[in-house]
């Protein structure tokens, strides 16, 4: 949840309304905006454009550069003067969690390669051990619960992981609205996305099988039963 | 809309799929050995309602197209809400996954949905016309799929069983 919760705060820097419309009105601009320009063009004070405008900034927002209007140069040319301009940070937050994202660069993947389901499978399996990889830990020590890895990557991931009798399920599709148009193709995309968490953690006495109950998503991670993943 | 009354209306579907081998073929041995036990799955499932069986217990002697390889399911369900439930969130969807081992891909749709009325048995005839009519002209009431349903002709099915797009915006 500290990520979702991230996430909200992210964005509610843009709730204050004099803020929101001042970003609104450079994310608008295709030229870089000055102050002043902003603080005439939502008609509020330069002193209070300065603060949201620098507070947006430091919040990844906007983005800030220095230059000098006018193209005069050399010294006695005065001061820069500092530009905002929309960050090329993407911000999403989707209620409940989605990753439309990445189910689309898995999906795009397989039609550039002219693929077909079984192909989904490898990306998504790739995909998996990719985000294990990158987020770092391995596999539980002994003695630890080996879920404890698992359950922490995919609570990253949007998928709320919760116990149920030894296993992990999880509350939420993170391709829910794709998963009902195409379940059995999003499903074992998603299945094979566990798998391939598992593998790159390192989890090897667990298993990613396909167990559908209520609203959960289908995936259910457990001991596996035999020695093979 | 009157919940206590029974349903006027049931749904029917046929499936056709193309083996790529023989059923007593190697190839097919985990496909024959599941028959059973998923047919057994359906007839316990909530809202199952009939299939098209022979006296071995499911449908995969039956030949209704000119074709050796090609198979059929043809069954009937209280609501597409039961029909979903089991093709998608039982434990059939695990052997979804598995059809590429076992039949080919087809080109054309091989899935079709209609309504029947409550207490009626659709024929293979009647089957084979409807995939026919959903192949020429799309999904419409008469031929549809889950992705495009369509209520009951006397709008039954349209409250109750509100198409999914909608009611994931909802």
């Amino acid at each position: 949840m500290d990520h979702l919760d991230a996430r909200i705060a992210e964005l509610a820097v843009l709730h204050e309304p004099v803020r929101r419309a001042l970003y609104l009105y450079v994310a608008r601009q295709p030229h870089e905006v000055s102050r002043g320009e902003a603080a005439d063009a939502v008609g509020v004070q330069r002193k209070l454009a300065a603060f949201h405008l620098d507070k947006l900034a430091e919040d990844g927002l906007l983005e800030v550069s220095y230059r000098r209007l006018g193209g005069r140069t050399g010294p006695g040319a005065g001061r820069p003067a500092k530009l905002y301009r929309r960050s090329s940070r993407q911000y999403e937050l989707s209620l409940p969690p989605r990753a439309y994202e990445l189910a689309a660069e898995l999906l795009a993947a397989v039609v550039e390669e002219g693929g077909d389901e079984r192909t989904l499978r490898e990306q998504a399996r790739r995909a998996g051990e990719g985000l294990a990889r990158g987020r770092g830990g391995g596999a539980a020590r002994p003695g630890e619960d080996p879920l404890g890895p698992v359950a922490a990557l995919l609570a990253e991931q949007g998928f709320e992981p919760y116990r149920e009798g030894g296993e992990l399920r999880l509350r939420n599709c993170p391709f829910h609205s794709l998963a009902r148009h195409y379940p059995v193709l999003v499903c074992g995309m998603n299945r094979a996305l566990a798998g391939g968490v598992l593998a790159g953690l390192g989890a090897a006495g667990l298993a990613a099988r396909l167990d559908p109950r209520g609203d959960d998503c289908c995936v259910v991670i457990a001991a596996s039963k035999t020695n093979e993943d | 809309m009157d919940l206590d009354r029974p349903a006027r209306h049931h749904l029917a579907q046929l499936n056709v799929a193309r083996l790529r081998e023989p059923l007593d073929s190697a190839l097919l041995v985990g496909f024959v050995a599941l028959l059973g036990p998923v047919n057994a799955l359906a007839d316990r499932s909530p809202g199952f309602v009939w299939r098209l069986q022979t006296d071995d217990g499911d449908a995969t002697s039956i030949r209704p197209f000119d074709d050796e390889h090609m198979i059929v399911n043809l069954s009937v369900w209280s609501s597409r809400e039961s029909l979903w439930d089991f093709v998608y969130r039982s434990g059939h969807l695990e052997v979804m996954q598995r059809r590429r081992e076992w039949f080919h891909r087809l080109a054309e749709p091989w899935t079709v949905l209609w309504w029947v009325a409550a207490g009626g048995v659709p024929s293979l005839d009647e089957a084979r016309q409807r995939l026919a009519l959903l192949r020429r002209l799309g999904p419409t009431p008469a031929a549809f799929t889950f992705r495009q349903p369509f209520p009951a002709p006397d709008g039954e099915g349209a409250l109750r069983d509100r198409p999914l797009r909608a009611r994931a915006r909802s």
